[in-house]
């Protein structure tokens, strides 16, 4: 596992801190998507702070790494995005990315937090 | 330095053309939000690259002058070339079932973009154009 998955509580904290090529981009969402299967966690946090390209496939995984989680009952929150990088990928096409996004770590706790509670309030 | 070359035989390449890419571009005095669009621009054409020709090459080349920023990129390879320019063009097409944000997207990241392919021979040659404010 080259990204590690730290736990808190019953959430799932993960930090992208280096380049990845396609191939790592691949295994990260299948360690995750591992994790999420493994532990019963509620929220899954992918910090992205250190990242200054992210270009479109790996768009694509973070977004469909949160489809995958959310099916599996897990909240996502992508936090952290460089204001060049959320500018070039507005830029590339509308669409780019569909997971929910957080200023800093802080904020994004709080909306998963915010996430899981609705989430559980669907269920009543 | 006005020119450099790397040849792309592998993912790695790509990122290190890109992040070779974003310093050149940071070193010529371009701000942030256009290092970071040139490196995205050179990912994406880069991995066309290693998908469909397995390899290649991209050429980082300063065409700077007194009254403009200038870089130039000429991603290159030798593979089967794209059958179909106008309709890879289009937004929303992809041939891997992707965003489909290829090269119409990595068009409009750069002021300059031209595109040349034939069987055996795909040329992508894009610029990145500031007025010199310095």
């Amino acid at each position: 596992m080259k990204i590690p998955i730290l736990h808190q509580g019953e959430i799932l904290l993960t930090s992208i801190q280096e380049d990845l090529t396609d191939h790592d981009v691949l295994s990260f969402q299948d360690d995750v998507v591992q994790e999420i299967a493994g532990t019963e966690a509620k929220g899954l946090v992918i910090d992205i702070t250190a990242l200054y390209i992210v270009d479109s496939f790996m768009a694509r995984v973070l977004n469909e790494t949160a489809v995958m989680a959310r099916t599996m009952g897990t909240e996502v929150v992508l936090c952290g995005m460089q204001p060049a990088v959320a500018l070039t990928l507005l830029q590339m096409g509308r669409e780019l990315i569909g997971v929910e996004t957080a200023l800093n770590l802080n904020h994004g706790m709080r909306k998963l937090d915010h996430l899981i509670e609705e989430r559980g309030s669907d269920h009543v | 330095m006005s020119e450099k070359r790397i040849e792309l035989n592998e993912e790695r390449d790509v990122l290190t053309a890109r992040s070779m890419g974003r310093e050149l571009a940071r070193n010529l005095g371009f701000g942030s939000a256009d290092q970071t669009r040139l490196a995205t621009a050179i990912s994406e054409l880069g991995r066309n690259v290693i998908q469909y020709a397995a390899q290649g090459s991209c050429l980082l080349v300063n065409e700077s002058n007194e009254r403009m920023l200038a870089l130039r990129v000429v991603v290159e390879d030798h593979g089967p070339g794209i059958p179909d320019v106008e309709k890879a063009m289009q937004d929303g097409f992809s041939t891997n079932n992707s965003l489909g944000a290829g090269l119409p997207g990595t068009r409009r990241l750069v002021q300059e973009f031209v595109l040349k392919s034939e069987p055996g021979h795909t040329v992508v040659t894009i610029r990145l154009i500031k007025r010199n404010t310095q």
